[in-house]
């Protein structure tokens, strides 16, 4: 009865951990991407135009780690800040002022955000001007013009949420659109009947006819819950679809 | 230079004064990678830039393909690293503002939206609210959507080119360059109090006479006030929107046309034609003082 002995120690674990021995091979390289569930979004084998920096600038996978750093962030700013309107400004001193790191991990969120916004737009340019938006990718375009515009609505909602006089006016410029949408608005062309500021498309984003505590509240369950969550959906459709389309779009004649 | 160096310290500008740099950049980078691509398309057919993206073979290799891990991940890995190196410099060196309590009694002015709807902004100086801020930016988003149906140009994909694509890549330039990021900036750099035009290098003068005289376009012809003007311009509309109606007459036997078909080629001329009213729109507005081009009892265009 001979039984085999066990593994060392730290290859057990290594690869109970990891699925693939630390051994470079061919197959072994494949499986790293396989076998990981953080990988396996990418196919295992790409086109050796792929890992050119300048064919894609990095601009999709570049969007969504700033997306990932302001969701760290955002989680982060969530333990301290309240968003009423007797707290959320004071909130804001105690993370400048008080809270360690808390003035660089806004800072973070801040930038990373606005950075996200400029970086889709680099990636809506690029897809475009390589045209990767053609068959059989049209469908990813759509999905993609989705997701940009959920990006400029997480950074609209998360602008009032310092509850300075930066975020009130800038949110009330915003929203006043809404009051003069056609039907829906109480100033806008063919109001419906009844309408009033109390009660229109406006009033149903702010809570109310003005920026105030509802108006608050709302923006921030829809910038910390809801559009999240809708941006977190949109990017699994998006990557899926660039494997199920074909993967990176490139000129035809490769393999 | 005082007015200017104010607005580039507010920290929330410092991403509008990358963009300009950064967007130059990317159409420098455009421009050389389409005309190379363009001169190998012609030598060689994709096949060849396919070869000149790929890169050179090494000795030895069959696989045309590389292994995602290393080739791919390590430089995602490089990219992550370098872009949360910057956004920490970015983090450390500037602060987020934090202005004064929120306070419904004060409006400051101007009162500026975030920096990328500020073009929306813009427009409501040359259009009245529910165009320019809730009709055109609906046909923004869903212009966008509808490039990949009604572009039926199948040359060009996955490359850049432009002498396969020279009006997609017109139209879009125009529409993201000239007007999008151009008004981005008019209403950064050129907007002041009162939403009066202040030149970067001009001090805010807060007590400045608007300018009030505006007329309607018919007024421009004598046409008088009341049905005969709602007439005049809703003709000017329809006129302005049948020039797309006369394109296609005039051309729907030519290949381009025959190949887009009766609605797609609806949709691009609708398309196209709006986006063309905003600066025409603008350009009446600042050079004859137009305010509107259509009143009716319900709504003003």
């Amino acid at each position: 009865m001979s039984e085999e002995a066990p593994p060392g120690l730290v290859k057990e674990v290594v690869r109970s951990a990891l699925r693939v021995e630390n051994v470079d091979t061919p197959r072994n390289r494949v499986l790293a991407v396989a076998h990981t569930v953080w990988l396996h979004l990418h196919p295992t084998k790409v086109p050796r135009h792929a890992v050119r920096f300048s064919f894609t600038w990095g601009a999709g996978g570049i969007s969504f780690l700033l997306f990932l750093v302001t969701l760290v962030t955002g989680v982060a700013l969530m333990f301290v800040y309240r968003p009423t309107p007797e707290h959320a400004w004071l909130d804001m001193k105690r993370l400048d002022f008080d809270v360690p790191f808390g003035m660089l991990n806004r800072n973070m969120h801040r930038w990373a955000a606005h950075a996200m916004v400029i970086v889709v737009w680099v990636h809506l340019l690029r897809v475009f001007l390589t045209g990767s938006y053609k068959a059989p990718r049209q469908f990813n375009w759509v999905v993609g013009v989705g997701l940009l515009t959920l990006t400029m609505l997480l950074s609209f909602t998360g602008y009032l949420l310092p509850w300075d006089q930066l975020s009130m006016w800038a949110v009330t410029v915003g929203t006043n659109m809404a009051g003069a949408a056609p039907v829906v608005g109480h100033e806008g062309p063919f109001a419906a009947p009844g309408l009033t500021d109390g009660n229109d498309l406006r009033a149903l984003l702010l809570g109310g006819p003005t920026v105030g505590g509802a108006a608050l509240l709302r923006f921030y369950i829809l910038h910390c819950i809801a559009l999240p969550l809708a941006l977190g959906l949109g990017c699994i459709l998006h990557f899926w679809r660039v494997r199920r389309d074909g993967g990176i779009s490139g000129p035809k004649g490769g393999a | 230079m005082e007015p200017l160096l104010r607005i580039l310290r507010q920290p929330d500008n410092v991403p509008i004064v990358l963009m300009v740099p950064l967007f130059l950049g990317i159409v420098i980078y455009w421009w050389r990678a389409a005309r190379l691509h363009d001169r190998l398309l012609a030598e060689g057919g994709e096949a060849a830039v396919r070869r000149e993206l790929d890169g050179p073979m090494p000795e030895g290799t069959q696989d045309p393909k590389l292994h995602t891990w290393p080739f791919l991940l390590r430089i995602e890995l490089l990219a992550a690293l370098v872009v949360m190196v910057v956004l920490l410099v970015w983090s450390i060196l500037l602060d987020a503002p934090l202005e004064q309590l929120a306070d419904a009694t004060r409006t400051p002015n101007p009162s500026k939206a975030p920096w990328y709807f500020l073009g929306l902004q813009e427009l409501l100086v040359y259009f009245d609210p529910w165009i320019a801020g809730v009709l055109l930016p609906a046909l923004i988003i869903l212009g966008l959507c509808l490039i990949p149906y009604v572009d039926v140009n199948p040359a060009g994909s996955g490359f850049h080119s432009w002498r396969e694509r020279r009006f997609a890549i017109t139209t879009f330039f125009f529409g993201f360059f000239g007007l999008w990021l151009g008004l981005i900036l008019v209403g950064t750099f050129c907007r002041g109090p009162g939403w009066n035009w202040f030149w970067p290098w001009e001090a805010w003068d807060r007590a400045r006479a608007v300018e009030l005289a505006t007329r309607d376009w018919p007024a421009l012809f004598g046409v008088p006030r009341g049905l005969p003007s709602s007439l005049f311009g809703g003709v000017t509309v329809a006129a302005w929107y049948g020039l797309g109606l006369a394109g296609w007459l005039w051309g729907r036997r030519r290949p381009a046309l025959q190949r887009l078909g009766r609605s797609r080629y609806a949709i691009v001329a609708f398309l196209f034609l709006t986006m063309l009213a905003v600066p025409v729109k603008m350009a009446l507005r600042l050079g004859f003082s137009v305010k509107y081009v259509w009143t009716t009892p319900w709504f003003n265009v």
